[in-house]
Protein backbone atom coordinates (compact mmCIF):
# COMPACT_ATOMS: atom_id res chain seq x y z
CA UNK A 1 0.00 0.00 0.00
CA UNK A 2 3.14 2.45 1.02
CA UNK A 3 4.93 1.56 -2.28
CA UNK A 4 1.22 1.90 -4.63
CA UNK A 5 1.02 5.67 -2.43
CA UNK A 6 4.66 6.14 -3.10
CA UNK A 7 4.24 5.45 -6.86
CA UNK A 8 1.39 7.75 -7.26
CA UNK A 9 3.26 10.61 -5.54
CA UNK A 10 6.11 10.03 -7.41
CA UNK A 11 4.02 10.39 -10.53
CA UNK A 12 1.47 13.02 -9.59
CA UNK A 13 5.21 15.24 -8.64
CA UNK A 14 6.24 14.64 -12.22
CA UNK A 15 2.93 15.31 -13.77
CA UNK A 16 2.62 18.73 -11.85
CA UNK A 17 6.77 19.85 -12.90
CA UNK A 18 5.91 19.04 -15.89
CA UNK A 19 2.80 21.47 -16.27
CA UNK A 20 4.80 24.09 -14.38
CA UNK A 21 7.96 23.78 -16.56
CA UNK A 22 5.93 24.77 -19.81
CA UNK A 23 4.08 27.86 -19.65
CA UNK A 24 2.08 26.09 -22.50
CA UNK A 25 0.46 24.19 -20.40
CA UNK A 26 -0.36 26.50 -17.19
CA UNK A 27 -1.34 29.19 -19.35
CA UNK A 28 -4.81 27.75 -21.20
CA UNK A 29 -5.92 26.72 -17.11
CA UNK A 30 -5.68 30.63 -16.07
CA UNK A 31 -5.00 32.88 -18.36
CA UNK A 32 -8.08 32.14 -20.64
CA UNK A 33 -10.31 31.71 -17.32
CA UNK A 34 -9.00 35.10 -15.81
CA UNK A 35 -9.60 37.06 -18.56
CA UNK A 36 -12.97 35.26 -19.11
CA UNK A 37 -13.89 36.14 -15.60
CA UNK A 38 -12.81 39.53 -16.11
CA UNK A 39 -14.72 40.18 -19.32
CA UNK A 40 -17.77 38.44 -17.39
CA UNK A 41 -17.75 40.36 -14.68
CA UNK A 42 -17.30 44.03 -15.88
CA UNK A 43 -19.82 43.08 -18.73
CA UNK A 44 -22.48 41.71 -17.67
CA UNK A 45 -22.17 42.73 -13.90
CA UNK A 46 -25.26 44.93 -14.57
CA UNK A 47 -27.64 41.73 -14.12
CA UNK A 48 -27.44 41.95 -9.76
CA UNK A 49 -29.87 44.48 -11.03
CA UNK A 50 -32.55 42.60 -12.52
CA UNK A 51 -35.54 41.23 -10.83
CA UNK A 52 -34.88 37.46 -9.47
CA UNK A 53 -31.05 38.10 -9.40
CA UNK A 54 -30.26 36.32 -6.01
CA UNK A 55 -28.69 38.51 -3.48
CA UNK A 56 -24.68 38.65 -3.40
CA UNK A 57 -22.17 40.98 -2.39
CA UNK A 58 -20.79 41.60 -5.78
CA UNK A 59 -21.15 40.08 -9.18
CA UNK A 60 -17.20 38.94 -9.34
CA UNK A 61 -18.59 37.08 -5.75
CA UNK A 62 -20.75 35.28 -8.14
CA UNK A 63 -18.71 34.52 -11.01
CA UNK A 64 -15.84 33.35 -8.85
CA UNK A 65 -17.34 29.53 -9.22
CA UNK A 66 -17.18 30.02 -12.85
CA UNK A 67 -13.21 31.09 -12.91
CA UNK A 68 -12.67 27.86 -10.26
CA UNK A 69 -15.12 25.43 -12.27
CA UNK A 70 -13.58 26.37 -16.03
CA UNK A 71 -9.69 26.41 -14.35
CA UNK A 72 -10.67 22.99 -12.94
CA UNK A 73 -12.58 21.16 -16.01
CA UNK A 74 -9.32 23.09 -18.44
CA UNK A 75 -7.07 21.21 -15.36
CA UNK A 76 -8.46 18.12 -15.81
CA UNK A 77 -8.27 18.31 -19.82
CA UNK A 78 -4.34 19.53 -19.59
CA UNK A 79 -4.31 16.33 -17.23
CA UNK A 80 -5.58 14.09 -20.10
CA UNK A 81 -3.56 15.27 -22.49
CA UNK A 82 -0.57 14.88 -20.78
CA UNK A 83 -1.52 10.98 -19.92
CA UNK A 84 -2.07 10.79 -23.68
CA UNK A 85 1.26 12.53 -24.68
CA UNK A 86 2.63 9.44 -22.02
CA UNK A 87 0.85 7.18 -24.52
CA UNK A 88 2.14 8.64 -27.67
CA UNK A 89 5.64 8.39 -26.61
CA UNK A 90 5.64 4.89 -24.66
CA UNK A 91 6.15 6.41 -21.61
CA UNK A 92 2.89 4.64 -19.68
CA UNK A 93 4.27 1.50 -21.90
CA UNK A 94 7.15 1.58 -19.54
CA UNK A 95 5.23 1.72 -16.51
CA UNK A 96 2.81 -0.84 -17.22
CA UNK A 97 6.10 -3.50 -17.14
CA UNK A 98 6.95 -1.69 -13.98
CA UNK A 99 5.62 -3.93 -10.41
CA UNK A 100 3.00 -1.24 -9.87
CA UNK A 101 -0.92 -1.62 -9.93
CA UNK A 102 -2.51 -0.31 -13.68
CA UNK A 103 -4.67 1.93 -11.53
CA UNK A 104 -1.75 3.79 -10.09
CA UNK A 105 -0.75 5.36 -13.63
CA UNK A 106 -4.16 7.18 -13.48
CA UNK A 107 -4.44 7.81 -10.20
CA UNK A 108 -1.08 9.45 -10.19
CA UNK A 109 -2.31 11.74 -12.81
CA UNK A 110 -5.21 12.18 -11.13
CA UNK A 111 -3.45 13.15 -8.26
CA UNK A 112 -1.82 15.79 -9.82
CA UNK A 113 -5.03 16.99 -11.65
CA UNK A 114 -6.34 17.12 -7.82
CA UNK A 115 -3.47 19.56 -7.05
CA UNK A 116 -4.18 21.44 -9.79
CA UNK A 117 -7.19 21.95 -9.73
CA UNK A 118 -7.06 23.36 -5.90
CA UNK A 119 -3.97 25.71 -7.45
CA UNK A 120 -6.76 26.90 -9.61
CA UNK A 121 -9.15 28.38 -7.09
CA UNK A 122 -6.47 29.61 -4.30
CA UNK A 123 -5.52 31.71 -7.95
CA UNK A 124 -9.13 32.73 -8.29
CA UNK A 125 -9.53 33.33 -4.98
CA UNK A 126 -6.24 35.78 -4.49
CA UNK A 127 -7.92 37.35 -7.45
CA UNK A 128 -11.69 37.65 -6.17
CA UNK A 129 -9.71 39.23 -2.77
CA UNK A 130 -7.59 41.75 -4.68
CA UNK A 131 -10.37 43.12 -6.79
CA UNK A 132 -12.95 43.27 -3.18
CA UNK A 133 -15.13 39.89 -3.32
CA UNK A 134 -15.49 38.32 -0.18
CA UNK A 135 -16.20 34.91 1.07
CA UNK A 136 -19.00 35.05 3.76
CA UNK A 137 -18.04 31.42 5.10
CA UNK A 138 -14.77 33.13 6.27
CA UNK A 139 -11.56 30.71 6.55
CA UNK A 140 -13.97 27.70 6.55
CA UNK A 141 -15.35 28.45 3.35
CA UNK A 142 -12.20 29.46 1.82
CA UNK A 143 -10.69 25.55 2.62
CA UNK A 144 -14.02 24.38 0.72
CA UNK A 145 -13.81 26.44 -2.36
CA UNK A 146 -10.21 25.40 -2.45
CA UNK A 147 -11.07 21.17 -1.96
CA UNK A 148 -14.36 21.43 -4.45
CA UNK A 149 -11.56 23.05 -7.20
CA UNK A 150 -9.23 20.10 -6.33
CA UNK A 151 -12.27 17.53 -6.81
CA UNK A 152 -13.96 19.33 -9.43
CA UNK A 153 -10.70 19.21 -11.70
CA UNK A 154 -10.09 15.08 -10.46
CA UNK A 155 -13.82 13.86 -10.90
CA UNK A 156 -13.77 15.99 -14.77
CA UNK A 157 -9.66 14.40 -14.90
CA UNK A 158 -11.51 10.87 -14.66
CA UNK A 159 -13.20 11.17 -17.83
CA UNK A 160 -10.43 12.74 -19.62
CA UNK A 161 -8.36 10.49 -18.89
CA UNK A 162 -10.74 7.48 -19.69
CA UNK A 163 -10.57 9.27 -23.58
CA UNK A 164 -6.90 9.72 -23.14
CA UNK A 165 -6.98 5.95 -21.94
CA UNK A 166 -8.81 5.10 -25.49
CA UNK A 167 -7.75 7.04 -28.13
CA UNK A 168 -4.07 7.16 -27.20
CA UNK A 169 -4.09 10.30 -28.66
CA UNK A 170 -3.51 13.65 -27.48
CA UNK A 171 -5.29 15.82 -30.11
CA UNK A 172 -7.86 13.68 -29.32
CA UNK A 173 -8.28 15.24 -25.68
CA UNK A 174 -7.61 18.77 -26.70
CA UNK A 175 -10.59 18.29 -28.64
CA UNK A 176 -12.23 18.47 -25.08
CA UNK A 177 -11.60 22.34 -24.88
CA UNK A 178 -14.52 23.28 -26.72
CA UNK A 179 -17.16 20.73 -24.55
CA UNK A 180 -15.93 22.26 -21.31
CA UNK A 181 -17.25 25.63 -22.70
CA UNK A 182 -20.34 23.86 -24.08
CA UNK A 183 -20.68 22.28 -20.43
CA UNK A 184 -20.41 25.39 -18.52
CA UNK A 185 -22.59 27.52 -20.81
CA UNK A 186 -25.63 25.29 -19.78
CA UNK A 187 -25.39 24.97 -16.11
CA UNK A 188 -25.84 28.27 -13.43
CA UNK A 189 -21.95 28.35 -13.66
CA UNK A 190 -21.97 31.94 -15.19
CA UNK A 191 -25.70 33.07 -13.93
CA UNK A 192 -28.43 32.09 -12.15
CA UNK A 193 -30.45 29.25 -14.13
CA UNK A 194 -33.95 30.71 -13.32
CA UNK A 195 -32.76 34.11 -15.31
CA UNK A 196 -31.35 31.85 -18.67
CA UNK A 197 -33.09 31.67 -21.44
CA UNK A 198 -34.27 28.15 -22.90
CA UNK A 199 -32.96 25.70 -23.65
CA UNK A 200 -30.05 26.73 -21.61
CA UNK A 201 -32.67 27.37 -18.83
CA UNK A 202 -33.83 23.56 -18.79
CA UNK A 203 -30.30 21.92 -19.62
CA UNK A 204 -28.88 23.61 -16.20
CA UNK A 205 -31.54 22.40 -13.72
CA UNK A 206 -30.41 18.73 -14.94
CA UNK A 207 -26.76 19.69 -15.76
CA UNK A 208 -24.85 17.88 -12.81
CA UNK A 209 -22.60 20.71 -13.32
CA UNK A 210 -24.85 23.35 -11.57
CA UNK A 211 -24.66 21.40 -8.67
CA UNK A 212 -20.54 21.71 -8.37
CA UNK A 213 -21.38 25.63 -9.49
CA UNK A 214 -23.85 25.39 -5.82
CA UNK A 215 -21.33 23.90 -3.88
CA UNK A 216 -18.53 26.05 -5.35
CA UNK A 217 -20.44 29.53 -5.27
CA UNK A 218 -22.34 28.50 -1.59
CA UNK A 219 -19.46 29.52 0.31
CA UNK A 220 -18.88 32.63 -1.21
CA UNK A 221 -22.02 34.46 -1.62
CA UNK A 222 -24.03 32.70 1.01
CA UNK A 223 -21.82 31.07 3.54
CA UNK A 224 -21.37 27.59 4.76
CA UNK A 225 -24.52 25.93 4.26
CA UNK A 226 -25.32 22.13 4.48
CA UNK A 227 -27.92 21.82 1.65
CA UNK A 228 -25.25 24.04 -0.98
CA UNK A 229 -22.14 21.50 0.45
CA UNK A 230 -24.63 18.55 -0.19
CA UNK A 231 -25.95 19.25 -4.05
CA UNK A 232 -21.73 19.99 -4.53
CA UNK A 233 -21.06 16.59 -3.20
CA UNK A 234 -23.83 15.32 -5.44
CA UNK A 235 -22.89 16.53 -8.44
CA UNK A 236 -19.14 15.23 -7.82
CA UNK A 237 -20.22 12.09 -7.02
CA UNK A 238 -22.20 11.91 -10.63
CA UNK A 239 -19.32 13.42 -12.66
CA UNK A 240 -16.82 11.33 -10.55
CA UNK A 241 -18.79 8.31 -10.74
CA UNK A 242 -19.37 8.38 -14.43
CA UNK A 243 -14.65 8.90 -15.08
CA UNK A 244 -14.42 6.17 -12.58
CA UNK A 245 -16.42 3.85 -14.97
CA UNK A 246 -15.07 5.04 -18.12
CA UNK A 247 -11.34 5.38 -16.87
CA UNK A 248 -11.71 1.65 -15.71
CA UNK A 249 -12.69 0.60 -19.20
CA UNK A 250 -10.35 2.64 -21.08
CA UNK A 251 -8.18 1.34 -19.08
CA UNK A 252 -8.62 -1.91 -19.59
CA UNK A 253 -9.10 -1.30 -23.36
CA UNK A 254 -5.61 0.53 -23.49
CA UNK A 255 -4.24 -2.81 -21.53
CA UNK A 256 -5.50 -4.75 -24.86
CA UNK A 257 -4.46 -2.82 -26.76
CA UNK A 258 -1.28 -3.13 -25.34
CA UNK B 1 6.00 41.18 -66.42
CA UNK B 2 6.15 44.63 -65.34
CA UNK B 3 7.12 45.11 -61.20
CA UNK B 4 3.74 45.97 -59.93
CA UNK B 5 2.49 43.07 -61.71
CA UNK B 6 5.23 40.87 -60.43
CA UNK B 7 3.85 41.76 -56.83
CA UNK B 8 0.64 41.32 -57.65
CA UNK B 9 1.00 37.56 -58.87
CA UNK B 10 3.42 36.91 -55.87
CA UNK B 11 0.23 38.32 -53.46
CA UNK B 12 -1.94 35.86 -55.89
CA UNK B 13 0.22 33.14 -55.38
CA UNK B 14 0.55 33.31 -51.21
CA UNK B 15 -3.28 33.69 -51.22
CA UNK B 16 -4.04 30.75 -53.33
CA UNK B 17 -2.03 28.99 -51.47
CA UNK B 18 -4.52 29.80 -47.98
CA UNK B 19 -7.17 28.39 -49.78
CA UNK B 20 -5.46 25.44 -50.73
CA UNK B 21 -4.94 24.98 -46.82
CA UNK B 22 -8.43 25.22 -46.20
CA UNK B 23 -9.65 22.80 -49.11
CA UNK B 24 -7.24 20.52 -48.57
CA UNK B 25 -7.40 20.29 -44.30
CA UNK B 26 -11.36 21.40 -43.93
CA UNK B 27 -11.10 20.12 -40.47
CA UNK B 28 -8.70 22.86 -39.19
CA UNK B 29 -11.24 24.61 -40.44
CA UNK B 30 -14.01 23.58 -37.39
CA UNK B 31 -12.04 25.12 -34.31
CA UNK B 32 -11.99 28.72 -36.02
CA UNK B 33 -16.34 28.09 -36.65
CA UNK B 34 -16.96 26.55 -33.31
CA UNK B 35 -15.55 28.83 -30.89
CA UNK B 36 -17.39 31.70 -32.60
CA UNK B 37 -20.53 29.93 -32.75
CA UNK B 38 -20.26 28.34 -29.18
CA UNK B 39 -19.31 31.24 -27.64
CA UNK B 40 -23.04 33.14 -29.35
CA UNK B 41 -24.83 30.69 -28.34
CA UNK B 42 -23.78 29.93 -25.09
CA UNK B 43 -23.40 33.75 -24.22
CA UNK B 44 -26.73 34.01 -25.22
CA UNK B 45 -28.29 31.36 -22.96
CA UNK B 46 -26.37 32.28 -20.07
CA UNK B 47 -26.96 36.40 -20.30
CA UNK B 48 -29.85 36.67 -22.77
CA UNK B 49 -31.65 38.42 -19.75
CA UNK B 50 -29.45 41.37 -19.70
CA UNK B 51 -31.53 42.78 -22.27
CA UNK B 52 -33.97 43.82 -19.64
CA UNK B 53 -31.65 46.09 -18.17
CA UNK B 54 -33.00 49.50 -18.38
CA UNK B 55 -30.93 51.17 -21.67
CA UNK B 56 -29.86 48.53 -23.48
CA UNK B 57 -30.32 48.88 -26.93
CA UNK B 58 -32.05 45.97 -28.53
CA UNK B 59 -34.43 43.42 -27.13
CA UNK B 60 -33.00 40.49 -28.56
CA UNK B 61 -29.56 39.05 -27.17
CA UNK B 62 -28.36 36.82 -30.04
CA UNK B 63 -28.50 40.31 -32.37
CA UNK B 64 -26.20 41.94 -30.10
CA UNK B 65 -23.58 39.39 -29.54
CA UNK B 66 -23.56 38.07 -33.35
CA UNK B 67 -21.38 41.24 -34.38
CA UNK B 68 -18.99 39.94 -31.60
CA UNK B 69 -18.95 36.48 -32.33
CA UNK B 70 -18.26 38.00 -36.08
CA UNK B 71 -15.37 39.58 -34.92
CA UNK B 72 -14.10 36.78 -33.37
CA UNK B 73 -13.72 34.74 -36.09
CA UNK B 74 -12.08 37.54 -38.10
CA UNK B 75 -9.26 37.55 -35.36
CA UNK B 76 -9.23 34.09 -34.51
CA UNK B 77 -8.53 33.81 -38.70
CA UNK B 78 -5.87 35.98 -38.29
CA UNK B 79 -4.42 34.79 -35.68
CA UNK B 80 -4.60 31.40 -37.34
CA UNK B 81 -2.27 33.29 -39.98
CA UNK B 82 0.17 34.19 -37.83
CA UNK B 83 0.42 30.45 -36.35
CA UNK B 84 0.86 29.10 -39.38
CA UNK B 85 3.48 32.12 -40.49
CA UNK B 86 5.36 30.15 -37.44
CA UNK B 87 5.05 26.63 -38.62
CA UNK B 88 6.15 28.30 -41.74
CA UNK B 89 9.36 29.51 -40.33
CA UNK B 90 9.76 26.66 -37.96
CA UNK B 91 9.70 24.09 -40.93
CA UNK B 92 12.14 26.13 -42.83
CA UNK B 93 9.36 27.05 -45.81
CA UNK B 94 10.03 30.95 -44.52
CA UNK B 95 13.46 30.79 -45.55
CA UNK B 96 12.93 30.13 -48.84
CA UNK B 97 10.35 32.92 -49.40
CA UNK B 98 13.21 35.34 -48.20
CA UNK B 99 15.36 34.24 -51.18
CA UNK B 100 12.55 35.03 -54.05
CA UNK B 101 13.00 38.30 -56.21
CA UNK B 102 10.14 39.98 -54.58
CA UNK B 103 9.80 43.22 -52.20
CA UNK B 104 8.84 42.18 -48.66
CA UNK B 105 5.77 44.56 -48.19
CA UNK B 106 4.15 42.02 -51.29
CA UNK B 107 4.88 39.13 -49.19
CA UNK B 108 3.31 40.33 -46.49
CA UNK B 109 0.29 41.34 -47.97
CA UNK B 110 -0.58 38.15 -49.75
CA UNK B 111 0.19 36.30 -46.17
CA UNK B 112 -2.35 39.02 -44.67
CA UNK B 113 -5.09 38.82 -47.55
CA UNK B 114 -4.97 35.42 -47.23
CA UNK B 115 -6.61 35.60 -43.57
CA UNK B 116 -9.61 37.41 -45.36
CA UNK B 117 -10.00 33.33 -47.01
CA UNK B 118 -9.66 32.16 -43.83
CA UNK B 119 -11.77 34.57 -42.02
CA UNK B 120 -14.74 34.17 -44.94
CA UNK B 121 -15.83 30.50 -43.73
CA UNK B 122 -16.15 30.76 -40.02
CA UNK B 123 -17.82 34.47 -40.60
CA UNK B 124 -20.67 32.65 -43.05
CA UNK B 125 -21.02 29.92 -40.80
CA UNK B 126 -21.41 32.03 -37.69
CA UNK B 127 -23.79 34.85 -39.70
CA UNK B 128 -26.20 31.80 -40.70
CA UNK B 129 -26.56 30.43 -37.23
CA UNK B 130 -27.23 33.58 -35.90
CA UNK B 131 -29.58 34.25 -38.22
CA UNK B 132 -31.61 30.94 -38.22
CA UNK B 133 -31.47 31.50 -34.30
CA UNK B 134 -33.85 34.87 -34.60
CA UNK B 135 -31.24 37.59 -34.72
CA UNK B 136 -32.21 40.34 -36.65
CA UNK B 137 -31.57 40.78 -40.45
CA UNK B 138 -29.47 43.57 -40.68
CA UNK B 139 -30.15 44.51 -44.38
CA UNK B 140 -28.26 44.59 -47.42
CA UNK B 141 -26.30 47.45 -46.62
CA UNK B 142 -25.61 46.49 -43.10
CA UNK B 143 -24.18 43.20 -43.86
CA UNK B 144 -21.53 44.42 -46.57
CA UNK B 145 -20.66 46.60 -44.03
CA UNK B 146 -20.52 44.18 -41.31
CA UNK B 147 -18.87 41.76 -43.72
CA UNK B 148 -16.19 44.65 -44.67
CA UNK B 149 -14.85 45.79 -41.01
CA UNK B 150 -15.00 42.19 -39.94
CA UNK B 151 -12.72 41.50 -43.10
CA UNK B 152 -10.26 44.21 -42.73
CA UNK B 153 -10.05 43.60 -39.07
CA UNK B 154 -8.71 40.31 -39.86
CA UNK B 155 -6.18 41.88 -41.69
CA UNK B 156 -4.84 43.81 -38.78
CA UNK B 157 -5.04 40.76 -36.61
CA UNK B 158 -3.23 38.84 -39.33
CA UNK B 159 -0.79 41.56 -39.62
CA UNK B 160 -0.41 41.68 -36.12
CA UNK B 161 0.47 38.29 -35.20
CA UNK B 162 2.57 37.48 -38.33
CA UNK B 163 4.39 40.53 -36.47
CA UNK B 164 4.56 38.35 -33.01
CA UNK B 165 5.32 34.72 -35.45
CA UNK B 166 8.43 36.70 -36.70
CA UNK B 167 9.74 37.95 -33.19
CA UNK B 168 8.93 34.91 -30.96
CA UNK B 169 9.63 32.52 -34.08
CA UNK B 170 8.14 30.06 -32.00
CA UNK B 171 4.87 27.53 -32.32
CA UNK B 172 4.85 28.53 -28.14
CA UNK B 173 3.79 32.49 -29.12
CA UNK B 174 0.48 30.44 -30.06
CA UNK B 175 -1.63 31.51 -27.35
CA UNK B 176 0.12 34.98 -26.77
CA UNK B 177 -1.40 35.87 -30.50
CA UNK B 178 -5.11 34.27 -29.41
CA UNK B 179 -5.30 36.25 -26.25
CA UNK B 180 -4.36 39.05 -27.40
CA UNK B 181 -7.63 38.88 -30.08
CA UNK B 182 -9.75 37.79 -27.41
CA UNK B 183 -8.81 40.87 -25.09
CA UNK B 184 -8.78 43.16 -28.62
CA UNK B 185 -12.42 42.20 -29.16
CA UNK B 186 -14.09 40.95 -25.41
CA UNK B 187 -12.92 44.43 -23.78
CA UNK B 188 -15.37 46.69 -25.72
CA UNK B 189 -19.19 46.68 -25.76
CA UNK B 190 -19.28 43.42 -26.78
CA UNK B 191 -21.66 42.00 -23.55
CA UNK B 192 -23.42 45.06 -23.22
CA UNK B 193 -23.79 49.14 -24.48
CA UNK B 194 -20.78 50.99 -22.66
CA UNK B 195 -23.26 52.82 -20.13
CA UNK B 196 -23.96 49.40 -18.40
CA UNK B 197 -20.47 48.33 -17.96
CA UNK B 198 -19.11 48.23 -15.00
CA UNK B 199 -16.00 49.28 -13.38
CA UNK B 200 -12.29 48.91 -15.34
CA UNK B 201 -14.17 47.37 -18.14
CA UNK B 202 -16.13 50.19 -19.10
CA UNK B 203 -13.07 52.40 -18.96
CA UNK B 204 -11.27 50.37 -20.93
CA UNK B 205 -13.59 49.71 -23.63
CA UNK B 206 -14.14 53.50 -23.79
CA UNK B 207 -10.66 53.92 -25.04
CA UNK B 208 -10.20 50.27 -26.83
CA UNK B 209 -10.35 51.52 -30.47
CA UNK B 210 -11.88 48.35 -31.17
CA UNK B 211 -14.80 48.80 -29.96
CA UNK B 212 -15.95 51.69 -32.78
CA UNK B 213 -15.35 48.50 -34.76
CA UNK B 214 -17.54 46.22 -32.88
CA UNK B 215 -20.15 49.01 -32.69
CA UNK B 216 -19.99 49.72 -36.77
CA UNK B 217 -20.29 45.58 -37.49
CA UNK B 218 -23.39 46.10 -34.75
CA UNK B 219 -25.08 48.69 -36.14
CA UNK B 220 -27.11 47.26 -38.86
CA UNK B 221 -28.20 44.03 -36.12
CA UNK B 222 -29.61 46.03 -33.59
CA UNK B 223 -30.71 49.69 -34.81
CA UNK B 224 -29.70 51.02 -38.17
CA UNK B 225 -26.66 51.64 -40.65
CA UNK B 226 -25.39 55.16 -41.08
CA UNK B 227 -22.51 57.14 -42.01
CA UNK B 228 -21.62 58.29 -38.24
CA UNK B 229 -22.13 54.96 -37.17
CA UNK B 230 -19.57 53.50 -39.74
CA UNK B 231 -16.67 56.53 -40.53
CA UNK B 232 -15.28 55.96 -36.81
CA UNK B 233 -14.97 52.10 -37.81
CA UNK B 234 -13.65 52.68 -40.87
CA UNK B 235 -10.95 55.33 -39.28
CA UNK B 236 -9.82 53.40 -36.34
CA UNK B 237 -9.54 50.30 -38.69
CA UNK B 238 -7.09 52.10 -41.01
CA UNK B 239 -4.90 53.20 -38.63
CA UNK B 240 -5.11 49.86 -37.16
CA UNK B 241 -3.98 48.38 -39.99
CA UNK B 242 -1.23 50.96 -41.23
CA UNK B 243 -0.14 50.66 -37.58
CA UNK B 244 0.14 46.47 -37.03
CA UNK B 245 1.44 46.00 -40.74
CA UNK B 246 4.48 48.28 -40.09
CA UNK B 247 4.79 46.15 -37.10
CA UNK B 248 4.78 42.96 -39.19
CA UNK B 249 7.48 44.49 -41.85
CA UNK B 250 9.51 45.70 -39.33
CA UNK B 251 9.87 41.86 -38.36
CA UNK B 252 10.46 41.09 -41.69
CA UNK B 253 13.21 43.59 -42.34
CA UNK B 254 15.08 42.77 -39.36
CA UNK B 255 14.40 38.89 -39.70
CA UNK B 256 17.93 37.24 -41.01
CA UNK B 257 20.44 40.18 -40.18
Amino acid sequence: MRAELRAIGALGARSIRNTFRYPRYLGPILIFPTLFLAVNTGGAGGAIDLPGFPEVHGFLDFQLAAGILQASLLAAVMGGTGLALDIELGFTDRLLAAPIRRPTIVLGRLAATFALGMFAAIWFLAIGFAFGAIVKGGVLGVIFVILFGGLTATAFGGIASAIALKSGTASVVQGMFPLVFVILFVSSAFFPAELMQEPSQTIAHYNPVSLVATGIRGPVVSGLRASDTLDGLLGLAIIGGLGFVLSAWGLRARLRAS
Amino acid sequence: MSALALELSTIGVLMRRALNEILRVPGAAIPGILAPSLFMLGLTGAFGALTELTGFSTESYISFILPVSLMQAAGFAGAATGVNTVRDIELGWFDRLYLAPTPRPALLAGIVLSAGFRALLPMTAVLAIGLLLGAHWPGVPGLLIAILLALTFSAVSASWTVGLALRFRTQAAAPLMQASMFIAVLFTTSYAPLELLTGWLQTVASINPVTQVVEGVRQGFVEGVSFAGTWPALVVLAVLLGLTFAFALRGLATTGR
